[in-house]
């Protein structure tokens, strides 16, 4: 379907040449179709009848015809971009807004995990049996809550609204109302939230330099990496949303934290890394399909490289895949929502 | 033809299979208002929702001004506006903003979005509210805001689903003069209606539809004309007993086209109401008259007489 909704529209059957060239689109929007009236009209209000108005359209040269010009705003190559990017400011004012409560709920769960098990479990007495993770538990910690920031704010900031978007207010019908293609609108979602995900998780990096007693031990030796598994991370965390949001019971939303947001990120490598496993084959073998893994994985490779994590290639293959299942799967389950 | 509607078929197939629309053939001249009139069900919202690109034809076509809307619906929405029966507006935004980021949603530039939205604001007299959330905005205001977004972009045809749905009379008043006031600029206007007065009054043409098919069409004049300008008398009546003499004494005069016994009583259609009232008056005595009804002339006892049933069943 996004074939059919691209900009060419050059179909054979369509009974007017419409292929590419926004001139004649307009030619045509004026002189055959008379769509010249509606735009004309409003701009000469005092003039007594349609016809007239109509009339006095067409008579005017093409490129002194008021409707011919904002025709071609309208009509463009880059009116896909330009409502891309609507959508886009729209979601960016909406969160301007929310800006405060945004830091706090990315921020909150973080900050407390990092104030317990680093600052406060550290400073009990040794010989404390809860403090057997150890003085590098920051550093190993810092990549988990990471990716567990990056994993919530996705889930937070495409499942939640679209479920209620879907649900009692059905305000989604306003933005599919857009001239994008669906699958466009449903990535500008994923899109936005990555760019939240993005900000949580750098977010917990002055958070892991000032609470922990003990220094974190972070070095990213390669930036190119680094910035990679973020982007894919946090796509891969907006598509996990967008499958959330659009195939879950709007009344449900609640249940599916308890059911698969917090299983899955316990075991996604983020208070362990994935090596340390290996004493328990079985889970090793399994949390593999759990796409938070490479997010953990993935940061622990980027940030903290001392850290025994996986090969990054094989994070890379894992994360791209999944990014693209979920994506897909989150898709398909939007277009059916929108689409009858 | 702006717009052109063909053979339009949508079969939902699930458990319960629904022919939602039947072969609807439909076409809308350039600046013209044009009323889709049916009771609940009768396939007026699935036409809006395959025409605006929400929902996907079983068969036929749908081309706004010569675009297929299914093969090409994303160039499509830029020619259409929409107000659906539900307030969709963008919870999160003011009005103003609402206004703005649909005109954004659709390539204007900040101050040509912004030029736009202070126009229409002032053209539907909402400035005063332009800094309201959506939620606190009474049934006919939302309504008003949701049409100003619907033709902030300048679409060439508005599709209006029940635009007076759960409005009060007032409110629909008003709701009417902007529909009118849209006719000024030349916008080609459709909308579905299960009220009478709203497609009498409002639409230059009517199409008349129930069970997915389209049972008549015309200027409202044209279809009171040719249907029949008839006046429909519904008695409810005590005693349903031995009614059948009465009836056909009834239908054997030349005025009246049918009469027939109903659930409660007796209805009768005729096509002049001079000097049959009182013999149906008296005709009824003996049967404990308890209430009579006269529709005079209108769509609705076109849509009677068409149909078998009323509009609001």
């Amino acid at each position: 379907m996004n074939k059919s909704e691209g900009i060419g529209n050059s179909h054979p059957s369509e009974q007017r040449p419409l292929a590419g060239d926004p001139g004649r689109e307009q030619g045509i929007g004026n002189k055959d179709l008379d769509t010249g009236n509606s735009d004309h009209a409003s701009e000469t209000a005092n003039t007594p009848t349609r016809d007239f108005r109509a009339a006095e359209a067409n008579s005017l040269p093409l490129s002194e015809n008021p409707a011919y010009q904002i025709r071609k705003i309208h009509l463009g190559a880059g009116i896909f971009i330009k409502s891309f990017l609507g959508l886009y400011l729209r979601d960016l004012r909406v969160l301007s807004r929310e800006f405060l409560p945004f830091i706090l709920r990315v921020g909150m769960q973080p900050l407390l995990f990092l104030f317990v098990f680093t600052f406060i479990l550290p400073r009990m007495a040794s010989g404390n049996p809860m403090a057997a993770a150890g003085v590098d538990f920051g550093t190993i910690l810092l990549p988990g809550l990471m990716a567990v920031a990056i994993m919530f704010s996705g889930i937070a900031a495409v499942a939640l609204p679209l479920s209620s978007e879907f649900g009692i207010t059905r305000e989604i019908d306003d933005r599919v109302m857009c001239p994008l293609p669906l699958w466009a609108v449903a990535l500008e979602k994923v899109c936005f939230s990555a760019m939240q995900s993005i900000v949580a998780a750098l977010l917990v990096i002055p958070m892991a330099y000032y609470v922990p007693a003990v220094p974190v031990h972070a070095h990213v030796a390669n930036w190119f990496l680094f910035a990679l598994v973020l982007v894919l991370a946090s796509l891969l965390a907006g598509s996990l949303g967008l499958v959330i949001g659009s195939t879950v019971n709007p009344k449900q939303i609640g249940l599916v934290f308890s059911i698969i947001v917090v299983p899955i990120t316990f075991l996604g490598c983020v208070y362990y890394p994935w090596a340390y496993l290996e004493k328990i084959r079985w889970l090793q073998f399994g949390v593999l399909f759990n796409p938070i893994v490479y997010m953990s994985e993935g940061l622990r490779a980027a940030v903290t490289p001392s850290i025994a994590h996986m090969p990054w290639w094989a994070i890379l293959v894992a994360l791209v895949f999944f990014t693209a299942a979920l994506g897909r799967w989150g898709l398909k389950g939007f277009l059916g929502r929108v689409l009858s | 033809m702006i717009v052109e509607i063909e053979a339009l078929t949508k079969i939902y197939d699930s458990k319960l299979r629904v022919v939602a629309l039947d072969g609807v053939d439909l076409e809308l001249k350039q600046g013209e208002i044009f009323g889709l009139l049916g009771p609940n069900g009768a396939g007026k919202t699935t036409t809006i929702s395959i025409a605006t690109t929400r929902t996907l034809p079983t068969s036929g076509s749908v081309r706004i001004a010569g675009i297929d809307v299914v093969r090409h619906p994303a160039h499509a929405r830029r020619l259409i506006g929409v107000v659906p029966q539900f307030n969709t507006l963008d919870r999160s935004l003011t009005v103003y903003e609402n206004l703005y980021y649909h005109c954004r949603y659709f390539g204007f530039s900040h101050s040509h979005a912004k030029s736009r939205s202070l126009e229409l604001l002032d053209q539907f007299m909402l400035t005063e509210r332009k800094s309201v959330y959506p939620a606190q905005l009474s049934g006919g205001l939302a309504q008003r805001v949701q049409i100003a977004r619907a033709i902030a972009h300048r679409p060439t045809v508005l599709f209006l689903d029940e635009p007076s749905a759960g409005l009060d009379p007032q409110s629909r008043m008003a709701m009417w003069a902007a529909v009118e006031g849209l006719r000024e600029e030349g916008i080609t206007v459709l909308l579905t209606t299960h009220y009478m007065e709203e497609a009498d009054s409002l639409s230059d043409r009517v199409a008349i539809i129930d069970y997915g098919r389209v049972l008549a069409l015309g200027s409202p004049e044209k279809l009171k004309a040719t249907l029949g300008a008839h006046t429909i008398f519904d008695l409810k009546l005590k005693s349903m007993h031995n009614l059948e003499p009465v009836v056909a004494s009834l239908k054997a005069r030349p005025d009246v086209t049918s009469a027939e016994v109903t659930a409660e009583g007796l209805r009768v259609i005729a096509a002049s109401s001079d000097g049959l009232l009182p013999d149906i008056f008296e005709a009824a005595t003996s049967f404990g008259l308890r209430d009579l009804a006269i529709t005079e002339p209108s769509l609705e006892t076109v849509f009677i007489k068409l149909t078998g049933r009323d509009l609001r069943e």
